[in-house]
């Protein structure tokens, strides 16, 4: 069985600085996978490029076959990626099910674009409410997210990149700022979501939260491949260890 | 009804067609200041059309669609230079757009230049008020489709708007291009209401206050230009009459300085506008649960 994510030996210089410098892994169909590295590795950089925020400067990004180079990022979606943000990014003028329904867009045909969404309750709108109450979020269907508690938006962003129906789901720091109760309510999520066969890959500085959730890890160092393997054996690699601890913490 | 009544519902619906006209790019994030460039091309290509004179002397049912057809088209055209620039920018490039337009057309002795254009044939209010309700129920639609969900998207973030696959580039124009639309619909009726125009009629003072309607209306939801409009159209009126009730001449002859304080008071107090997503929700969200209660 082939990779559902291929990165082969991917580059990106700004300017004069290489953030990520050759860079290859695979990501396994169904698999939950996490992308940690100390600040500035380059693993929201990665995303960025796997999603074509910015063009790669070298290597291949392979999703279920297909070759992403000449893929733009609006259309990249349709083709079974979606993502969130470390910062919230969700339309602050929206209600939450209109940014849930924007989440929707990629699957909808050019004719679609024309059908109205609010006037009464079409399939668009009764799936981002179903998605909503599966994520325990249908208390704040018609509310303006700008609104709405920090929690809330993190949990509602996940649910806005489900919405897209991903073979790959790109989550960025979705634990970042929750409170334990918050963070539970999280995995439980995304645990749903990987239930339902749906490949994660996210980046998380929480490595408790990783153990909790991923089978393998990724660790980026300065826009490098450190280690691939499994969160156990992360936390006994020697390279691992001085990445984020220093080079001297046996002592 | 009263000619003066009629006149200002006349007023009234022209004003709301051209609120809609800047409403649709602003709605996608973009700042036009370009309303009197649209209103001239509409406004000149359709007496000009309608003209048994000058011009090739068509219905009026057929001269005033062509003449938006037409500004449609040329705003398509000039969406691609003007789309380039962004905010503050966008304003110049578009008042630049119609001062050039003012400056072809006062320069053009086919359409009388500086001395003005007389319009044949007369649309009164009879068609002025189901053309003006056609085009608040079509934005209202508009609005509410998956389109309308992305022009908003744009609004708010375009990068995140085209990771879920919104080709951000095509909303712009076609937003951009709808508004040309309304304007070149907006300039064809003036034309036919007035049977006179010229390009004095659409300065850079009508634009200002064009996208003033807009943006004191609210950019968010389409109840906004509906407010602004109707608030620019109304409220002088009110305070002429209120200021000719009370027999004070400082409120009758000041009114446009009331009026400005107005506008002051309410950018201060209400930045984003008259109508805010937030404030329907309000409304709506009080409505549903009275409906609850009884």
């Amino acid at each position: 069985m082939t990779a559902l994510l291929s990165l082969q030996s991917i580059s990106k210089r700004f300017g004069g600085l290489t953030v990520i410098d050759d860079v290859s892994f695979n990501i396994e169909r169904g698999t939950r996978s996490a992308l940690i590295g100390p600040n500035g590795a380059g693993k929201t950089t990665l995303f960025n490029l796997i999603s074509g925020v910015y063009p790669i400067d070298h290597g291949s990004i392979v999703l279920d076959g297909r070759d992403f180079a000449d893929i733009p990022a609006h259309r990249r979606g349709g083709y079974g990626l979606s993502r969130s943000f470390q910062n919230i990014r969700l339309m602050p003028h929206l209600s939450t099910v209109e940014n849930i329904m924007l989440g929707q867009h990629a699957r909808s045909s050019t004719i679609g674009m024309l059908a109205p969404l609010g006037l009464w309750r079409n399939r668009w709108v009764r799936e981002a409410e179903q998605l909503l109450a599966d994520a325990g979020l249908s208390t704040f269907p018609g509310q303006v997210v700008a609104d709405l508690p920090y929690g809330i938006q993190k949990r509602i962003e996940v649910v806005r990149a489900l919405a897209a129906r991903p073979k790959l789901l790109l989550l960025d720091e979705p634990a970042a700022g929750l409170n334990p109760a918050e963070t539970d309510e999280l995995l439980k999520l995304l645990e749903s979501i990987s239930a339902q066969g749906v490949t994660l890959l996210i980046v998380e500085h929480d490595m408790h939260f990783v153990s909790r959730l991923c089978q393998q890890v990724v660790v980026l160092n300065f826009g490098r491949l450190l280690f691939q393997g499994t969160p156990a054996a992360a936390r006994r690699d020697r390279a691992v260890l001085d990445a984020y601890l220093g080079s001297d913490h046996a002592a | 009804m009263s000619g003066y009544l009629s006149a200002q519902l006349s007023i009234l619906c022209l004003n709301i067609i051209i609120a809609y006209a800047i409403f649709l790019p602003a709605a996608s994030g973009q700042l036009n200041l370009g309303a009197g460039g649209f209103a001239i091309i509409g406004g000149y290509l359709g007496g000009w059309l309608n003209s048994d004179f000058d011009g090739l002397g068509l219905a009026m049912q057929l001269s005033i669609p062509l003449a938006a057809l037409a500004t449609a088209a040329i705003a398509f055209l000039l969406s691609f230079p003007i789309l380039r620039t962004r905010g503050v920018y966008m304003v110049l490039a578009t008042f630049a757009f119609a001062e050039v337009v003012a400056g072809i057309v006062l320069n053009l002795e086919v359409v009388g230049g500086a001395a003005g254009f007389p319009v044949d044939g007369h649309a009164d209010l009879s068609v002025l008020a189901p053309i003006c309700v056609m085009v608040v129920v079509s934005c209202f639609l508009l609005m509410s489709t998956r389109f309308g969900l992305a022009m908003r998207s744009v609004h708010d973030d375009e990068n995140v708007a085209s990771l879920f696959g919104v080709n951000v580039h095509w909303v712009r124009v076609a937003a951009f291009t709808l508004g040309g639309l309304l304007g070149g619909l907006y300039g064809a009726l003036y034309g036919h209401q007035y049977n006179y125009i010229e390009v004095q009629n659409w300065n850079v003072m009508f634009s200002i206050y064009v996208l003033l309607y807009v943006l004191l209306g609210g950019t968010q939801s389409p109840f906004g230009p509906l407010l602004g409009a109707l608030f620019f159209t109304v409220v002088p009126e009110l305070l002429r009459s209120f200021g000719a009730a009370v027999g004070s001449e400082l409120i009758a002859d000041g009114r446009f300085a009331i009026f400005g304080a107005l506008i002051v008071l309410m950018m201060a107090f209400r930045p984003e506008g008259i109508v805010t997503r937030t404030m329907l929700e309000r409304l709506m969200g009080r409505g549903a649960r009275e409906k609850g209660a009884t």
